[in-house]
């Protein structure tokens, strides 16, 4: 029997497509089918596709562009013109975009067709998709247990099969965190390498947004889509894109990789700890040489992350107050009211936590205390990975301490839940790359990823090795039960 | 009874001349219809983010250069937090620790301070006024008032923004009038502003406390907002030094606080007293990348330094041998000395341009903005004067017509049948027939009062209609009645 | 930064933000917690280290008019306007 159409890679598709085995109609079809049939239990879209939209995108679509007649989802934090942005927000409703974020511009440019917005934590704070106003969504693998978060809906949709690939975001481990815990692929890229444009801001000089795929080869064929300089963007960089599907072309042999020993330590599941080492193991066996390296200030990257990011945050989510757009309070007593109000009704607690968290470190009299230490042992966290990257091509670690968890049992504990990033947040605070691949199941069949760390511009050396070690293993073949 | 002085300071915000808004490629005009000049960008929406226009930070490092500031190597932008309608992201985008420039001063000269106190030997005319800083920064939005509800128009959001802060070095009305008329007239010469406080493209908020003379250490300050004018800002704080030290006198201590000026009233009124410090909670905006000014900017402004107004006063002087006081009011603003430079360029006696434009033409209640006459009969009328074709009270006749008509004097000359009798055969009949019939006059001169010559001469003006060159005249007189 | 003593009820202040009761414990409690864990920052010496900053770049943009959006999409998501304005309770100077 073979797999149904929705299982299939980009790539594949993408022959089918050019082989008029299929036409993007059918595809269309088929997918808005399987959302039908799989998101009543995952609950990973905000917005489900409107199928009639789809279907005439799907006719239009110029299929020798790169992403010619492909649906892509997009999480409900990017701007797409017309359509809604909630950040899963109350405070966002009945917002309606009046632009397209630059990604968005992009993809519509490769030919792609755009398919809903997937489900996140409020604003992208979070590690579980649990803090959202459109409720819960459930990982694919275990309807019980969290997809992990920020971008859990769009790992969900994608882990799922519920999209042959999906936009997020990463601030500090939010794509490749939930693509580790439902089986995909999730690469955050360097930071400046894609616009920002678009995105709504969480912490401005962390994000960035990345894609979610089934395969390595799809992350590069989406990488070269949406990367590159934006004028609108300050903080992108006017350099080249590489092709990065020719970086898939190398196998593993002579590639330096390195293994840092900070990031084997307690708090770590032994089954993820297991999966990780047989992976190393893997790659030595495929001809990479395995190097020890030191990244000593790991330790602080946490601590350094809950500083910085809430600081940015408070100032970035102080312009949804209802008085240009999103919800307002009814009959406020005066402009004080509208704004204490509209705030203390449109927010959940995590993202107030988080607001009064980052006023307060950039209070007068705690902003040399906190904010400009915290900036300053960044400064060392980055070094660490210069210094690494002298010894290696890239780095290799569990992307995150454990498998999914289930819901509802850690959201009493903020501080145990932001330690779930404990292995993702120090490349966004280095401004560096990372991928998450599949690498394992639990006993219980829960994935378990593997994160490649690369360079500043290190987007071809991850997806080689990446794609090295998906090649010559299975694990990104298992589908799961929903 | 102790004696007062006062302590000023001043805080200017300028609107910078761009075509584009500060962080957005919005139109930055004056005007035009509520939120017809506005963005995703200007209006904060969910995702946007800032580019930063190159044009203004090249008028504010002129600016700088232009004032005798130090230009900072690196240009970052901080993120100043408070919420306000007319703020779109609830935080302005502006400079905290590193502003553009720093430190630098404002020379004032003579004419910028008020007419009333220009022949007073007491004022130090020259005075420098020392600058603290000066950055960048985004304008708000306008906000209009009614009965419990405001409304908000963006246009004005997001507009280049040049903050401009004094130190305390100004001590009397006279001298804040002063500063602020030398600092608009540089603004002006470099093309960084308009800075008319009337349109609100200069806005000025007043620092001022009040001390017993001799005393180090200051009084508690007083802040002084909606001044719309440079006098409003003269006559406020002639009212709040008053004010402050009939208090101090009366016994009762100032208290920190913010007041109105009212223009009507001529009064200042309490608006609130000093609350809670603001904590704006300042941090760089992770949204910009630090600049180097070093690389382009700075070489570019220093390119467009204009001649100054104290440089350009000392060229005229030398150059066109106008004196010291037509140079200072030709150089006080930048489109008169252009025009003067213009009207003076084919002139034989260049000093008398400066009479005509200065005296004569300003006489006609005319402003150099709309002068409609060509530069060059300037030059035209004068030089008919200096090669004697008709005399300065012809030109006198002359001038009216060539600014209502714009006709070169020429033409005008011709027309009005005005040319200078030089002919000596026709002026010696002239002299003859005076002499004649004023025997007295002649017996006078005889006598030794030399002085009679005059009224013979008057006599032969009057006969050739005022038409006859006065200085052959004079020499055919003396001739006729020294023979 | 020893002691994390945050006064959530002022904080909360700056950041207009109402909080009920219940959520200012909750709040100061958990909060606390962050602030101890975040304290341990104290330990790197970072005497000799300037604080992080992004790359020194020109990126600028030329002063080129571009596009505004129709004041109607302008205003398309504003919850209260009147007569091209947006209208929010009296503002206080
Ligand atoms: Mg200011
Ligand atoms: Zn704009």
């Amino acid at each position: 029997m073979s797999s149904p159409l929705y299982t299939e890679s980009v790539a594949s598709l993408r022959r089918k497509l050019a082989a008029k085995e299929i036409t993007a109609v059918d595809v269309a079809d088929q997918l808005l089918a399987r959302i039908e049939q799989a998101d009543g239990k995952l609950n990973a879209y905000n917005f489900k596709p409107d199928a009639a939209k789809v279907r005439a995108a799907a006719q239009a679509a110029d299929l020798s562009k790169p992403l010619g007649g492909v649906p892509i989802a997009i999480k409900d934090v990017i701007n797409v013109q017309g359509d809604p942005c909630t950040c899963s927000s109350k405070i966002l409703q009945g917002y309606t975009a009046p632009y397209d974020a630059t990604v968005i511009k992009k993809l519509r440019e490769a030919g792609a067709v755009l398919v809903g917005r997937t489900n996140m934590d409020e604003f992208a704070m979070g590690s579980s998709t649990e803090n959202s106003s459109w409720g819960v969504t459930r990982n694919p693998w275990d309807t019980d247990r969290i997809p992990g978060g920020s971008s859990g809906g769009s790992a969900a949709v994608v882990g799922g099969h519920e999209a042959f690939a999906a936009l997020g975001s990463d601030t500090g481990g939010s794509i490749r965190q939930p693509a580790a815990l439902c089986g995909c692929v999730g690469l955050k890229p360097t930071y400046g390498r894609v616009s920002r444009y678009g995105l709504v801001a969480f912490a401005s000089s962390l994000d960035q947004i990345g894609p979610f795929t089934k395969t390595v080869e799809d992350a590069a064929l989406l990488m070269e889509v949406i990367s590159g300089h934006d004028p609108k963007d300050n903080t992108s960089v006017n350099r080249p894109v590489p092709k990065y599907t020719d970086a898939l072309k190398q196998d593993l042999r002579g590639m330096k990789l390195g293994v840092p020993k900070e990031y084997f330590i307690s708090g770590i599941d032994p089954e993820v700890e297991a999966a990780t080492k047989a992976a190393i193991e893997h790659f030595a066996k495929q001809g990479a040489e395995i190097v020890d390296i030191s990244l000593p200030h790991t330790e602080y990257a946490c601590a350094v992350y809950y500083i910085i990011a809430p600081a940015e945050a408070s100032a970035n989510l102080a312009r949804f107050e209802g008085v240009r757009y999103g919800n307002r309070v009814k009959n406020p007593k005066d402009i004080l009211d509208l704004y204490r109000s509209t705030r203390e009704q449109g927010f959940g607690p995590e993202v107030k936590r988080r607001i009064i968290l980052g006023t307060y470190v950039l209070s007068s009299g705690y902003y040399d205390a906190y904010y400009n230490r915290a900036q300053k042992v960044r400064q060392l966290i980055k070094r660490d990975f210069e210094q690494a990257f002298t010894k290696c091509d890239a780095i290799l670690t569990p992307t995150s301490p454990t498998a999914a968890f289930k819901v509802g049992e850690k959201t009493s504990d903020p501080l145990q839940m932001y330690l779930a990033d404990i292995f993702t947040i120090a490349v966004n605070l280095a401004g560096v790359c990372g991928i998450s691949i599949p690498c394992g199941f639990t006993k219980s069949k829960l994935p378990i990823g593997l994160q490649i760390i690369g360079a500043q511009w290190g987007e071809e050396n991850v997806l080689r090795a990446a794609h090295g070690y998906e090649q010559t293993t299975e694990w990104h073949k298992e589908l799961p039960g929903i | 009874m102790a004696e007062y002085e006062a302590v000023i300071g001043l805080e200017v915000h300028v609107q910078l001349k761009t075509n584009t808004k500060m962080f957005c490629s919005c139109k930055n005009e004056f005007g035009g219809a509520p939120n017809s000049h506005v963005c995703p960008v200007c209006l904060g929406m969910p995702g946007v983010l800032p580019t930063p226009n190159e044009e203004a930070i090249i008028k504010t490092i002129l600016t700088g250069e232009m004032l005798e500031c130090q230009i900072a190597p690196r240009c970052k932008f901080d993120r100043k937090n408070y919420f306000y309608p007319d703020m779109p992201k609830n935080y302005q985008i502006s400079q905290y620790d590193e502003p553009l420039c720093a430190n630098g001063a404002v020379t004032l000269n003579l004419l910028a301070f008020p007419k009333d106190v220009q022949n007073d030997p007491k004022v130090n005319f020259d005075k420098k006024i020392r600058l603290e800083r000066i950055h960048l920064e985004e304008d708000v939005a306008k906000s209009f008032h009614y009965d419990g509800a405001s409304g908000i128009d963006f246009n004005r959001a997001g507009t280049p923004l040049m903050e401009i802060v004094s130190k305390a070095d100004i001590a009397t009305p006279e001298e804040a009038f002063a500063y602020l008329t030398a600092l608009k007239q540089i603004l002006i010469y470099g093309g960084v502003s308009d800075a008319d406080m009337e349109k609100g493209q200069m806005r000025c908020d007043v620092n001022v406390s009040i001390r017993p003379k001799g005393q180090k250490e200051y009084g508690t300050k007083v802040e002084i907002k909606n001044l719309n004018s440079i006098s409003a800002v003269r006559k406020s704080l002639h009212y709040e030094i008053l004010r402050q030290t009939a208090d101090v006198e009366a016994g009762v201590p100032i208290i920190q606080q913010t007041r109105r000026w009212d223009d009507g009233r001529g009064e200042t009124f309490m608006m609130r007293t000093k609350e809670k410090a603001h904590d704006y909670r300042y941090f760089p905006d992770p949204d910009l990348l630090p600049l180097n000014t070093e690389e382009g900017l700075h070489q570019t402004a220093k390119s467009r330094l204009p001649e100054l107004p104290a440089a350009k006063k000392s060229r005229l002087v030398a150059d066109y041998a106008v004196t010291e006081y037509q140079a200072s009011v030709l150089a006080s603003e930048v489109a008169l000395a252009n025009y003067f430079e213009k009207a003076a360029a084919n002139a034989k006696n260049k000093s008398a341009v400066a009479n005509f434009l200065l005296n004569d033409y300003f006489a006609t209640g005319g402003d150099i903005e709309n002068i409609p006459v060509n530069p060059e009969f300037f030059s035209e009328l004068s030089n008919l004067v200096e090669e004697g074709k008709i005399n300065t009270k012809q030109a006198k006749e002359v001038f009216p017509k060539m600014v209502a008509e714009n006709k070169a004097p020429s033409v005008l000359v011709k027309e009005l049948g005005l040319s200078q009798i030089t002919d000596t055969a026709a002026l010696e009949a002239l002299c003859d027939q005076a002499i004649a019939a004023n025997p007295r006059s002649v017996a006078d001169f005889k006598a030794g009062k030399t002085n009679a010559v005059n009224a013979l001469k008057g006599q032969v003006m009057k006969l050739s209609k005022g038409q006859a060159n006065p200085q052959v005249v004079g020499d055919i007189l003396l001739k006729k009645l020294s023979a | 930064m020893a002691s994390p003593d945050i006064d959530v009820r002022y904080v909360a202040d700056l950041a207009r933000l109402n909080l009920s009761d219940a959520e200012a414990a909750t709040f100061q409690k958990q909060l606390s917690d962050i602030l101890g864990y975040v304290a341990q920052l104290e330990k790197v010496d970072v005497s000799s280290v300037a604080a992080f900053s992004g790359p020194v770049v020109n990126n600028l943009r030329p002063d080129v008019l571009g596009e505004s959006l129709p004041v109607e999409v302008a205003l398309s998501n504003a919850p209260q306007q009147e007569n091209n304005l947006i209208v929010v309770p009296k503002m206080i100077e």
